[in-house]
Parts: C-alpha cells; structure tokens; sequence
C-alpha cells in the first residue's frame, strides 16, 4: 500500500533519515519505537509528506507522493493523521472539526455526485455524529475543544481522520501530551481501531501497546531502520546492541 | 466667564440656527464612510499580503510575491498619509485620467494605507496562531489556501481584535487630513462654523468631543465583539 524507496531527509546539515527502503501492506499495523531524535518521527510525517523528503520516493497506491507535481492533497485524504498535540481546530466545535474536510470534499465533487450543499452538510452530520457515538462523546458535539479533557480531545482528533475514510492512519505519539489515567482511553480506541481492519502505523512509546497490538516493529536509531521484526519476538530477543541498550531503559 | 456663555450663544445660533449642523453631518458622515470603507479595504489587503508572507517560500512564485508585498508595505508605511493623497489626487489619477471625489480618493488611499499596516498586525496574527492547526487542516486533504481561510485567519483575527480597534481609531482620527483633497470631514465641518463667526474656541472644543464620543463607542463595540469571539476559549 505505501511503498518508501531510498527516503532520505536532511534538515540543513543535519541528516535525519538515512535511505530508507521499506513496504507497508495493507491491514498491517506498524509499530514504530526507538530513542528520541532518531528519526522515528520525522519518517512517519514523510508517508504523507508533512516534511518533503530530501530524497526518494512514497509510492502510495501506485503514485509517488513526493513528487512535487502530484496533488498532494487528494492522498492525503487517504492517509489520515493523528498528532500527539491532538490539533484540533480552536475555531470549530467538535463536530465541526470533524466535518470541515468531509463537507469541503463533498462540496468539490458536486458535480460528480449531483448532492445540494444542504444534503452534503446533513450527510456529513450524521457521519459526524456516528463517530463521535462510536467514541462515546456525541453528547460534546457542539462544544469547543478547549473545554474537553486530553483523552476526548486525542479521541476526537482520531475520527476526524476517519471521517474521510482513509486507507492507513498513521499516528504521531498519540498518547505523549496525555495525563496518565487518560492514555487508557485512547489505546482503547486505538485497539478498536486495530481490530476492525484498519492499516496503522504507529509512532509510540507505549511499550505494551506495542507488544499486543502491533504485527510489525521497527526500532529506528540514527535514521535507519535497525530491526523490522514482529513485536513479540523482537521484545523477548533484540537483536542490535542499540535495541538491547534502549530496552534495558525503557522497560 | 461672560465671554465664555457669549461665545457659546455665538456658536449655538451658527450651529443651530443658521444650519451649521449639515457641514457637521456632512463631516461626520464622511470622517465615518472613509475611516469604515478604508478599513474594510485594508483588511481585505492586509489579509492577502499577510497570507503571502507567511507562504512557505519554496517555489518561485511566492518569493515573487512576497517581494512586491514587502516593496507595498513599505511604501506606504513610509510616506504621510497627507503625502500618498496629495500624490493620488494630484498626481496619479491626473496621469491616469481618472477622475474621483475628494471622499473617493481619500478613502481609496485609506484603504491603501491601512492595508500596509493591517498586514502587519495580521502577520503577527498569524504566527501568533499554533503551527500544528495549519498541520492538522493539511494532514486531512485542505489545500493551504482554505486551511487559511477556514482555520488560521478566524484565529488570527481573535488575536489581534484589540489591536484592530487601536487601527480604526487612528484611521478615525487621521481622517482630519482628508480636506487636503477637499473632502469635508468634521474639521473643515468645524473650521467654516467658526470662521463664519471669527470665534474657534466652542467649535473646536465641540469637535474634540465629538471625536472623543467616536473612539468611546467603538471602543465598547470592540470589547463587546472579543466578548463574543472568546466563546471558543471558555468551558461552557
């Protein structure tokens, strides 16, 4: 599904991934770990172009994305992302956080689809809400993320990405910026998430999470992917010396 | 004191008795239509020139751009707004062959001048607004420019609200200028009531009042309308 050949990424002098060559298929959920500042980060907002790679290409769907030509913007409706700092949109209530890109694609294919705006809002309303069900959290549709906790805001944060039904998500240290007794929640919906099919790559720290929830594992250091193992396996055998090293002080 | 109530009867009778309030109609209705129109057009300006400058500055066209906003601003930051009317009404449009009003010119330039400095105020509106909230708009498909308009600029201009207000006094305010081109405003409204009577001292008193009365109103617009921007930040 996204295919990443020779990515390399330098910012100024300083060389953060090292050609990277690697394939996601599709169901798979990739867990990403490794010490900070080793790139682990940075290669996942290359997968939807966040950060332009240096060099090298994303192949997603047969097109390569960083490619300066392509319309970036129509793949990465199908790539959802998730930040560790949420990002919600201050400006809109919840759901219409969740609806603003749904309506404004739906709205670009009016054409195509012969809908009326009207039909387009209400379609995208009812999506809206059924997520927000899913999450337990349709009672806080109409409020502001300002007056919602860390958990629901990362919540929130993950349905907007599934309005626009991606194809993979791929989630920047969801659980980073929460309070303890919050990041349950999230791993909750996450799991949910795991469970239901849906492509996953996942930049965390939550070892266990990792361990019970992944399919695959990559231990980034110093912009080069060290290992690319299933998760139990690399936990109970590391492999590298900087794994070891990194395990021992993590766990 | 006699002097004083003299003077005042002298003011009242021009003003009052002999129409001396339609010049200050007049005046103040075109001191408010060139101060309003000439922010208005300054924040549709401002807010392009802003949105230029904070583009990312990788290809070829915004750097073009982002020359020609920075050559505009400062332009206009650096010349009087007396100078850049004389200049319009006397020398631009005349080469133009264009021909407008005093109140036309005077609130096109206006819109001109302040929309230099509005790009300002609203640059630093912009950066002021959490880089992550233009990430997330992008990571779910919105191209820049409606990530722009949809979720930076309506946070921008929550930030800079106050600063606005300080914009459209000074604007009230700088409108004295505009009887250079002959436009009336409430100065040239006031200066005939008192050379009719050889008497300044009521009528610019009054005008000053009326100017104070101006900024205390908008003032109170202005905080009633953060009042009701904040909505977002509070718990409800």
């Amino acid at each position: 599904m996204i295919e990443v050949v020779n990515l390399c990424k330098s910012f100024g002098d300083n060389k953060v991934l090292d050609n990277i060559s690697t394939t996601i298929k599709k169901g798979e959920k990739v867990v990403i770990i490794g010490p900070s500042g080793s790139g682990k980060s940075t290669f996942l907002r290359c997968l939807n172009c966040m950060e332009d790679p240096t060099s090298g290409s994303i192949i997603f769907n047969g097109t390569d994305i960083a490619d300066q030509k392509v319309d970036i913007n129509i793949h990465r409706r199908k790539i959802g992302m998730v930040f560790q700092q949420f990002n919600l949109f201050n400006n809109k209530t919840v759901i219409e956080n969740i609806m603003l890109a749904p309506v404004y694609v739906g709205n670009k294919m009016r054409k195509e689809t012969k809908l009326s705006k009207k039909e387009i809002k209400a379609k995208a309303r009812e999506e809206a809400l059924a997520l927000l069900k899913r999450i337990g959290l349709e009672d806080k549709a109409d409020v502001y993320p300002s007056t919602l906790s860390g958990g629901q805001k990362q919540r929130v944060a993950i349905v907007r990405a599934l309005a626009m039904n991606p194809e993979v998500i791929l989630f920047d240290e969801p659980t980073s910026a929460l309070d303890p007794e919050m990041v349950g929640e999230v791993l909750d919906v996450m799991r949910d998430l795991a469970d239901s099919g849906m492509t996953m790559v996942i930049v965390t720290h939550e070892m266990g999470f990792a361990r019970e929830v992944g399919t695959r594992l990559f231990f980034i250091d110093e912009g080069k992917i060290l290992e690319d193992r299933n998760p139990k396996e690399f936990f109970e055998d590391p492999h590298s010396d900087r794994a070891k090293e990194f395990l021992s002080k993590v766990l | 004191m006699g002097s004083f109530e003299k003077k005042l009867e002298v003011f009242w009778r021009i003003f009052w008795e002999q129409g001396g309030y339609n010049s200050v109609l007049e005046g103040l209705q075109n001191t408010l239509i060139i101060a309003v129109s000439g922010l208005l057009i300054g924040i549709v300006i401002g807010t392009l020139i802003a949105t230029v400058r904070t583009m990312p500055k990788y290809k070829t066209l915004p750097k073009v751009l982002n020359s020609i906003c920075g050559f505009y601003v400062n332009v206009f930051r650096g010349t009087p707004m007396v100078v850049q009317l004389l200049i319009f009404y006397y020398v631009l449009l005349p080469l133009m062959e264009v021909k407008l009003t005093g109140v036309q010119v005077s609130l096109l330039v206006f819109g001109l001048n302040s929309g230099a400095y509005i790009s300002e105020i609203m640059r630093s509106g912009i950066q002021a607004v959490d880089l992550g909230q233009m990430e997330a708009g992008r990571a779910v498909g919105l191209p820049f420019s409606v990530s722009m308009i949809k979720i930076i600029i309506p946070q921008a201009i929550k930030n800079i609200l106050p600063t606005m207000g300080n914009e459209f006094i000074t604007l009230i305010k700088e409108t004295s200028v505009v009887s250079f081109v002959g436009a009336t405003d409430l100065y040239v409204a006031f200066s005939y009531i008192g050379s009719n009577s050889y008497e300044f001292m009521v009528p610019y008193i009054v005008m000053a009042l009326i100017y104070i009365v101006l900024v205390l109103v908008i003032s109170m617009f202005i905080k009633l309308m953060e009042r009701s921007l904040k909505k977002s930040d509070r718990s409800s």
